[in-house]
């Protein structure tokens, strides 16, 4: 008994359903309404406009950063065909200067071996003409001596 | 006899009592407005003060506030689905926070320093008025998305895998508020009779781990009403293969 006027009583009782229901309900939508308004569309802005903006960042510095891989790899190919090219232009010089080095080298020997072949049969003329000179000379001295001997007699 | 005794040793509880306004012909339970309109109030200029100056760097209120949105999005999107989540979260946002603001300022705000002529001031969710209220507003939301998202179709759902289903999709229809409406009252009021009693019978120290286990079970009571709002709101928009 009592626990009915305690729990179900017609008047108050935890249990006791009236017209706090029906106004709570609109409380709440209006609430809805105005949480709405002043809460979720604002904030939802804010965050939505920021994430679009981040998301754009982001993407924007994908491409970004894919243009540079791009660039790079542009680059590197651009570096090896250097490389390559120079190398070759290297090789083609030190052939050429080898090339040069061999005539050159040729040339100096040649030429060297001419100027001596040249010194060497003037060195032999030389010779030859001192040698005649030096026996004209000893057959006047030996004619000049024979001569005087002769006269002193 | 005993049971009488019990009662009148616990008069100062005042469990079942209200302050009634006779508006007419309709009577209201008082103490349930006034707890609401002020927490709700508070509320409303806690969320004025954070959105007034809205910055694209947060600062301060506008931190939480942004903090807060998100975390009701994510639970819209997740139980409501990518699709119409963003018709409802304003909804479910509202029922998370009106049930955690009420149940959090029944728990933190000494009411019952406040004398009122008859019954008491606590948390409105504590009173079943309320929380019928909520669960009532969240079967006509799920009606609603159902139809409008799908229109007849919606009621595919009660055939949904076999037509045996048909007789337990309807009983999920009473259930389902009377669940949301009895999980809500019967747990704020018991942690507010716990704590009532445990006051009441020894006032240092002993209740307040209690009340930080109240705080606790409001917390996630506001979770779980939120949560099971916009998984029935989602459940009825799903669409079926």
């Amino acid at each position: 008994m009592l626990a009915f006027n305690y729990f179900g009583a017609t008047e108050g009782g935890l249990f006791d359903i009236n017209a706090t229901l029906p106004l709570m309900a609109i409380q709440v939508v209006a609430l809805t309404y105005i949480l709405n308004s002043l809460f979720f569309k604002p904030v939802g802005n804010v965050v939505e406009k920021r994430e679009k903006f981040v998301s754009n960042n982001i993407i924007e510095a994908k491409n970004k950063l894919s243009e540079v891989e791009k660039l790079e790899a542009d680059l590197l190919t651009q570096l090896q065909s250097a490389r390559t090219e120079a190398l070759k232009i290297v090789s083609e010089a030190e052939n050429e200067s080898e090339k040069l080095y061999k005539e050159a080298l040729e040339l100096a020997n040649n030429e060297a071996n001419a100027s001596k072949e040249k010194a060497r049969l003037e060195i032999e003329n030389q010779t030859n003409a001192a040698r005649d000179q030096l026996s004209k000379q000893a057959d006047d001295l030996s004619e000049l001596i024979v001569n005087r001997l002769i006269l002193e007699k | 006899m005993f049971f009488n005794s019990l009662l009148t040793s616990f008069a100062a509880l005042e469990v079942g009592q209200h302050l009634y306004w006779q508006i007419g012909n309709i009577r209201l339970h008082g103490q349930v407005f006034l707890t609401s309109w002020i927490l709700l109030g508070a509320l409303l200029v806690f969320i004025s003060l954070g959105t007034k100056k809205m910055e694209n760097d947060p600062k301060g209120l506008q931190n939480l506030l942004e903090f807060l949105w998100d975390y009701i999005r994510d639970l819209a999107r997740t139980q409501i689905g990518e699709k119409v989540y963003r018709d409802w979260m304003p909804f479910i946002g509202t029922l998370f926070l009106f049930v955690f603001v009420s149940n959090w300022g029944g728990a933190l705000i000494p009411w019952r320093l406040i004398e009122l002529p008859s019954g008491e001031l606590g948390a409105p969710t504590a009173d079943i008025n309320t929380t019928i209220a909520l669960a009532l507003l969240v079967s006509l939301s799920y009606f609603y998305a159902g139809l409008s998202n799908k229109g007849w179709r919606y009621f595919e759902y009660y055939v949904h895998p076999t037509p045996i289903m048909l007789p337990f999709k309807i009983l999920e229809d009473f259930t389902k508020p009377l669940s949301l409406s009895f999980r809500l009252f019967g747990n704020i009021l018991a942690d507010e009779l716990v704590v009532g009693v445990l006051v009441f019978l020894v006032p240092l120290i002993l209740p307040i781990p209690v009340m930080f286990l109240g705080l606790f079970t409001s917390a996630i009571q506001a979770l779980i009403f939120a949560t099971l709002a916009a998984y029935y709101i989602g459940e009825a928009v799903e669409e079926h293969h």
